[in-house]
């Protein structure tokens, strides 16, 4: 195999358990794309990472022909613009338009709900699972009668989604907080059972016994309860 | 296919609103412009928008299209063959684009918002540190993005100048009320200049809401309940 010249060189500084720099390797791997993985520890911020990304401090950071990118939304859209195979959005103005709509409900919204349900106790608990669900509502009725957001592969709002179906699901095990049950979101549990026969995703997403135990430790340290 | 009626569901000052219409200007696209009333939301607007319920809603051929940038770019993905390109081509500067426009939104438009709703002196001058702070990063993002040239986009007005720019009048009115000059020629020369020419492009006057007009509005929607 020739030699890669240094104007081909992508590495990606991120964290093993984010969910935000797995869905970077995602799409990586999906377009075929060698990169080098920098693990970083953003409790003690290397000046790497402070170089690249002096607005936010904080990864996923693509790094391509020496040019840092950062900002997960944003580095998926320029792995897409960039490597044209295997396309990540579809080529239809106005699926793409839903594609992104959907992926800034699943960051700006489900995330922060889902968070709250991990941080909240008591009513204030039931009140953020209640809102979660709300939201994921939409996207169980966008999954009818699709293997995939994206349709019959994997598609942008597929890898953006993996912070439900890898994190969020993941993590309510540990809480014994039931927000994604079966009975109320069965095209989900659907779609998680597709994304698991899809070797992309199993080959990038977190080893499901170390996130366990590395979510089990987060949540010791922050003193919230696990199951 | 660009074919289609297309209909603007917004508010003459919203600057979310004010993006689509400048995007739809800039590629000579007719539009009915359908404006809400203020306190109240049309059954159009709830149909069209049913997640987050919030103007601007274009809908093409009565299919809607939310959320501002996500309007632009479809915008400039259905009529790319009239008019300018609004999004750069080159995929790094899409990128940078993206990143700032995400950033305008999600930090520096907060802080001016703060501002406008901030109580006593202390709160105040803690906002105008934060808008100071998000000003001297766009005035170097100008540098980078425009290479020169009069707009971040360069020649013309593109995605991330209407990102900023759609602020504009608001930021008037923020400076009025503050007696505080937040674009300052001293700190922040290029955006002054930038500014400037944004609101005399021909595609933006008309949609460009008068200072004083904002102002009294404003006042209106910040009053506070009389004792």
């Amino acid at each position: 195999m020739a030699e890669r010249s240094d104007t081909e060189e992508v590495k990606l500084l991120g964290m093993w358990p984010s969910p935000f720099s797995r869905r970077i390797e995602i799409a990586l791997t999906l377009k075929g794309v060698p990169y080098e993985f920098s693990e970083q520890d953003i409790t003690n911020k290397s000046s790497l990472l402070l170089q690249l990304n002096p607005v936010y401090k904080m990864i996923p950071v693509l790094v391509h022909n020496g040019k840092p990118i950062s900002e997960s939304l944003v580095i998926l859209e320029y792995i897409d613009d960039t490597w044209r195979n295997n396309p990540i959005l579809p080529q239809d103005p106005c699926e793409r338009a839903t594609a992104r709509f959907w992926a800034k409900l699943i960051d700006q919204q489900i995330c922060v709900a889902a968070m709250k349900v991990v941080g909240k106790v008591g009513d204030e608990r039931d009140a953020a699972v209640e809102a979660t669900r709300d939201l994921l509502m939409f996207l169980e009725k966008e999954l009818a009668g699709k293997d995939f957001f994206g349709g019959e592969s994997l598609g942008f709002v597929d890898i953006v989604a993996t912070l439900v179906a890898f994190w969020l699901m993941r993590t309510e095990d540990l809480l014994g907080v039931k927000v994604v049950p079966v009975e109320l979101f069965p095209e989900i549990h659907r779609w998680v059972k597709n994304l698991l026969g899809n070797d992309v995703i199993k080959k990038c997403i977190p080893p499901e016994d170390e996130h366990l135990a590395y979510i089990r430790a987060r949540m010791d340290k922050l003193n919230i309860k696990s199951a | 296919m660009s074919s289609g009626e297309v209909k603007l569901i917004g508010a003459w000052a919203s600057p979310f609103v004010m993006r689509p219409r400048v995007a739809l200007n800039l590629k000579s696209v007719p539009y009915e412009f359908l404006q809400e009333t203020f306190g109240s939301k049309s059954e159009l607007l709830l149909k069209s928008n049913p997640v987050h319920k919030k103007i601007p809603v274009l809908l093409h051929a009565d299919k809607p299209v939310c959320e501002s940038n996500i309007i632009v770019e479809y915008i400039d993905e259905t009529w790319s063959s009239s008019g300018p390109s609004i999004l750069p081509s080159h995929p790094y500067d899409r990128a940078m684009a993206r990143f700032w426009a995400a950033y305008i939104d999600e930090k520096w438009f907060v802080a001016l918002r703060n501002f406008l709703k901030a109580e006593g002196e202390e709160d105040k001058k803690a906002v105008i540190a934060q808008m100071e702070e998000g000003n001297a990063l766009l005035e170097k993002a100008f540098i980078d993005c425009s290479k020169g040239k009069p707009f971040f986009n360069g020649d013309n007005i593109g995605y991330l100048d209407i990102s900023l720019g759609s602020f504009l009048a608001w930021l008037r009115v923020t400076e009025l009320a503050a007696s505080h000059k937040l674009l300052d020629e001293a700190k922040t020369p290029s955006l002054c200049k930038w500014a400037e020419l944004f609101c005399n492009d021909p595609a933006v006057k008309p949609v460009m809401p008068e200072t004083a007009k904002l102002a009294e509005f404003a006042k209106k929607i910040f009053a506070k309940p009389q004792a």
